[in-house]
């Protein structure tokens, strides 16, 4: 087990280890979207009040949870970088923020495109909708202040430390509905609880969400490798590699 | 080698946990801000200023909504359960927008204690059912609301 786990920290046992791994969590997360995304948008019933504007819930509810876990994920590996000085840990941290602002992005967006028909406004300052747009700033932050710094490593510090600390900001989203009087609603859509929503309506979703994360673990672990190819190309396990392929 | 290990992630945990306490104190210092909405008993308590642009947020009450046949007049109660607010506005409602339902309305409270509204928003809940459900629990005598409340109190057992 840690022998396994060690060699998973090291970047070149990580490169092969994740390389047997990624056809298959790739063929996953696009059956699972596929499959959620047609059953989700067109063969689930329609909302007894909505209409057809609900089905947006396929893309936003997932969007806005992978929005969430990927900060909680990019402050985990600051912390396992700032403590244990694993380099790989920082460049997966690296490679999850744009993917993590872009979720973001989409939840914010998609939940405007929502809000026009059934609350008849797209943007309220109510306190989730105001904590979401407060995490696409932290993740632009998190972006900006690692390429602020002239040395490698004074970059991945500084993003490392506001991911610690910007994470303040995930409970807040996530209990904000709960705490004070909000435009939005509370989750119909939660690990813990039953979903408030028929079956015929939440199996999309789940397949969404599944699908969903498989989908940031495979283009994460894609991106590191590359990461891992490009910081140490000057080793002689990357040059062998290179000339392996040519 | 250990030891600093053990001290840089003491301190790492430290200063997030100070973070945590001072967002946290801020937040509760401005709780009365971060509501987006008063609700009916905070008006009739006298929280809300009068005649200033404000958000007040309830239930519209079953039977309280009524329109006037040669405008866009309409007037409507907004109730907590507790105490009831009364709403005037002039233009078009929502599609959500129905008797049960939760609304946010923003606009000036008046001295005689009702509301002059310059616009209503609609506020779903978390329940999401297909139309044919809906319309069954309608036909067996049951509105879609009382089914959402019981199931709200089920999920909580």
């Amino acid at each position: 087990m840690w022998a396994f786990l060690h060699k998973l920290g090291s970047p070149k046992g990580f490169y092969a280890i994740s390389g047997r791994w990624l056809p298959a969590l790739w063929g996953v997360a696009v059956a699972l979207i596929l499959v959620g995304g047609v059953w989700g948008l067109v063969f689930a019933p329609a909302d007894y009040q909505q209409g057809n504007s609900f089905r947006i819930i396929y893309v936003h509810v997932p969007a806005a949870f992978l929005a969430q876990s990927i900060f909680v994920a990019m402050a985990v590996a600051g912390l396992v970088f700032m403590v244990w000085k694993i380099k790989l840990a920082d460049m997966a941290a690296a490679m999850m923020a744009p993917l993590g602002a872009g979720m973001t992005f989409v939840a914010l967006f998609s939940g405007a495109v929502w809000g026009v028909p059934t609350w008849g406004t797209w943007w309220q300052w109510d306190a989730r909708l105001t904590s979401m747009l407060i995490l696409l700033f932290l993740y632009i932050g998190v972006i900006a202040l690692r390429g602020a710094f002239v040395s490698r490593d004074g970059g991945a510090r500084a993003a490392s430390l506001l991911a610690m600390v910007g994470v303040i900001n995930i409970p807040i989203i996530k209990f904000s509905v709960e705490w004070w009087y909000t435009l939005h609603q509370p989750a119909s859509f939660s690990i813990t609880e039953k979903p408030a929503m028929p079956a015929e309506m939440w199996l999309p979703l789940l397949s969404m969400v599944l699908g969903f994360y498989a989908f940031f673990l495979a283009v994460t672990l894609t991106r590191t490798r590359s990461e891992i190819l490009r910081r140490e190309s000057s080793k002689r396990w990357v040059r062998a590699l290179v000339e392996e392929r040519r | 080698m250990r030891a600093k290990r053990k001290q840089k992630l003491y301190a790492i945990l430290g200063l997030v946990t100070l973070a945590a306490i001072a967002i946290g104190l801020t937040l509760y210092a401005l709780r009365s801000n971060i509501n987006l909405f008063f609700s009916p008993l905070q008006i009739a308590e006298g929280q809300a200023p009068l005649e200033r642009q404000i958000r007040a947020g309830g239930m519209v009450k079953a039977d309280s909504v009524a329109r006037d046949p040669e405008s866009l007049a309409v007037s409507f109660t907004v109730t907590d359960y507790v105490e009831d607010l009364e709403v005037r506005y002039r233009g078009i409602l929502p599609d959500l927008f129905r008797e049960g339902q939760g609304v946010v309305v923003m606009g000036k409270l008046q001295p005689e204690g009702w509301l002059s509204a310059d616009k209503v928003l609609a506020k779903h809940d978390e329940n999401y059912m297909p139309p044919e459900v809906a319309q069954a629990l309608e036909d067996a005598g049951y509105s879609p609301e009382d089914y959402q409340d019981e199931s709200a109190l089920g999920a909580k057992d």
